[in-house]
């Protein structure tokens, strides 16, 4: 188990410092230069100079990338191009937005997926079936900008039930803060909630019909220790991977998600600094959702092994 | 052990039958059986012949589409048509099974300790400390060498035979009736099979369980059975104390069967096993015929236009369904050697 985990880990770091270098060499091949943005009225080359020097972009590319990461590891992502505040400190207010938006997404998408999957399932050929399925249709093809403006219009224009954008840090007031997240925590959720439904519902028919659970239908137990305990225990281990590889989506769900109710997140500085061409903004978000990225899938993997204890022994022959 | 004293199990006329798509398929037609106190009864019979679809409808484990007629008794207690509340009780606890393939037939998730205690935290209401340290008990008397260090495994730690072991001490854990095994030893190395065996022959001796084992395989029949029943497309063809039928097989299909298997001693040398031509038919109802007649050597008009009933056919207990039964050879083969 051991060996297991500092395999992945090692793994981790890898797979991060090559995004890096993808990211710091991405950036620079974007078309427009930075100089010239910053620059204003002022468009003497003196001027430009004098702006390239001050960043170091007049230096080599190696430099530059030698000086970005030895910076990001005290934790400097520079200084914004476009507003001169520090990175760092844009990431301090937005990231928690972001965070608590997805992980509410990925907790309402878990419970209504794998609610909705396990009903599916033991509820086959009933109408429970067909509606699970016919909600998991509409929640993969409606696309959830679109489901979102609907739900502004409904839900907050004309009932006023839910605000219909801006945000309030949960320390603040926790009970406004949930107020103004949920809806569009729900409308970032649908899709993989969709995704989780199917393959929740495909996994638990898989185990309902196997042998181990006619074996513990045989011992006598009540059909919901047999759907929980046996039958749910072992299509997890699908639902986790899944959901593994959904997050990708999600965050750059939440990016859409985040623009149309206007929440101060990681998705809105992220499309204000690729307008601006905010090279360390866009930097440090980039190279943020990798290392989310990275992080999230080495805890699924971590999670897999929870799971399944088949997979505990695979990076541990002993 | 006869069945003198009244049986634990008494399936009396036992018909089941699958809606499908093309219709309906019968799987077991008025299949009667029972099971003695401490007995142990082999059940024989190639695949699709209804051995496991009798077994599973015994405690009432058929899928809900199944429709199952007759009656099951346990202990004077009817099954069929029981609700599933009071099923769920008999099952582990009073009737318990055991399945063909141990790998798949256990939860992969689950350490074989917690699968066992299982049974005994919801039948016997026992707390997961105190299941798991009967579970503990339970493995060392089937055998398995340090129970306790095993109680924690997963079943894919274990090999083959151990994970039937397992099996059986989850089946035995509450003291059932009857243990039902389906298959046991199918999936088992030979070496390993005879070790089961015996274990289930131990518990028989200790437990006083009565067992009902389904198998094709003759060998184990004449291992383990005290009498064996002979299945063929859903219905009882024949049944007899395991010596009388393996000496005197008296229903064409059961001769059959004991030529198409090797013998010590008999087919060395030139003699070369009998097949019995053609499959088990698949039937959309039972018809008023010998369902065994297009494969029978001996089948003539009669077995084409009624259906032979079970009746005596001399011996101890010994009844065959067969208008034309073997007279005095035991087997076919050696029947075509004279």
């Amino acid at each position: 188990m051991a060996r297991y985990l500092l395999t992945r880990a090692w793994q981790s770091a890898l797979t991060l410092l090559l995004s890096t270098i993808v990211v710091f060499v991405g950036v620079r091949a974007l078309p427009g230069d930075p100089a010239l943005a910053l620059a204003g009225e002022d468009r003497s080359p003196e001027a430009l100079e004098a702006i390239r020097r001050h960043y170091g972009l007049d230096q080599p590319l190696p430099v530059q990338f030698a000086q970005y990461v030895e910076r990001m590891a005290q934790g400097d992502f520079g200084v914004s191009i476009r507003t001169g505040t520090p990175v760092s400190s844009m990431l301090t207010t937005a990231l928690p937005v972001t965070v608590e938006l997805s992980v509410l997404a990925i907790l309402i998408a878990a419970a209504l997926g794998v609610g909705a999957g396990v009903l599916a399932a033991v509820r086959r050929g009933r109408p429970a079936e067909w509606l699970a399925n016919g909600l998991a249709l509409i929640g993969l093809s409606v696309p959830h900008f679109w489901l979102g403006l609907l739900a502004i219009l409904y839900l907050s224009v004309a009932t006023g039930l839910f605000p219909a954008s801006g945000f309030v840090p949960i320390l603040e007031d926790p009970v406004d803060n949930l107020h103004h997240i949920v809806l569009p925590a729900v409308i970032l959720g649908t899709g993989l909630a969709a995704i989780i439904m199917r393959q929740t519902r495909s996994a638990m028919l898989d185990s309902l019909s196997s042998d181990y659970v006619r074996t513990a239908k045989a011992k006598g137990l009540r059909p919901r220790a047999v759907i929980t305990r046996h039958a749910l225990r072992n299509s997890l281990i699908v639902v986790v991977t899944v959901v593994g590889l959904q997050l990708g989506g999600l965050i750059s769900g939440a990016v859409v998600t985040e623009q149309i109710f206007g929440l101060p997140g990681f998705g809105k500085m992220t499309i204000d600094a690729v307008f601006q061409r905010d090279y360390p903004v866009i930097q440090a978000v980039v190279l943020l959702t990798a290392a989310a990225y990275i992080v999230i899938n080495f805890f699924v993997d971590l999670l897999y092994s929870v799971i399944d204890p088949r997979i505990r022994v695979t990076g541990d022959p002993a | 052990m006869t069945t003198a004293s009244a049986p634990v199990l008494e399936i009396r006329d036992l018909s089941v039958s699958f809606p499908t798509e093309t219709g309906t398929v019968s799987a077991v037609d008025g299949v009667s059986l029972d099971l003695a106190a401490g007995e142990i009864v082999g059940m024989v019979g190639e695949s699709g012949c209804g051995k496991s679809v009798t077994a599973m409808s015994i405690a009432g484990l058929l899928p809900g589409s199944a429709r199952v007629t007759g009656s099951v008794r346990l202990d004077g207690t009817q099954l069929v048509g029981a609700r599933e509340s009071a099923l769920r009780r008999v099952r582990g606890r009073e009737i318990a099974y055991i399945f063909q393939e141990p790998m798949t037939s256990l939860n992969p998730v689950l350490t074989v300790g917690r699968q066992i205690g299982e049974v005994l935290q919801v039948h016997e209401r026992m707390s997961r400390r105190a299941a798991r340290a009967r579970a503990v008990e339970l493995l060392t008397l089937v055998g398995i060498p340090s129970a306790a260090q095993r109680v924690d495994n997963y079943p894919h730690q274990l090999s083959g035979g151990m994970r039937q072991r397992v099996m059986i001490a989850m089946a035995v854990a509450c003291g059932p009736k009857v243990l039902v095994a389906d298959e046991p030893t199918t999936a088992l190395d030979v070496t390993v099979q005879a070790g089961i065996l015996q274990v289930l022959r131990d518990l028989r001796d200790r437990l006083g369980t009565s067992v009902l084992i389904i198998t094709h395989d003759l060998g184990v029949i004449a291992d383990i059975a005290d009498r064996v029943v002979v299945m063929y497309a859903g219905r009882v063809v024949e049944r007899a104390p395991v010596d009388d039928l393996f000496a005197h097989p008296r229903h064409r299909y059961t001769a059959g069967l004991l030529s198409a298997s090797p013998q010590p001693g008999r087919h060395a040398g030139t003699d070369r096993l009998t097949e019995i031509p053609g499959l088990v038919p698949v039937l959309a109802s039972q018809p008023d015929a010998c369902t065994f007649a297009d494969r029978c050597p001996a089948a003539d008009e009669q077995c084409r236009a009624a259906a032979p009933p079970l009746e005596d056919v001399g011996g101890t207990d010994h009844v065959a369904a067969c208008w034309h039964p073997c007279l005095t050879a035991p087997t076919a083969a050696q029947e075509a050697n004279r």
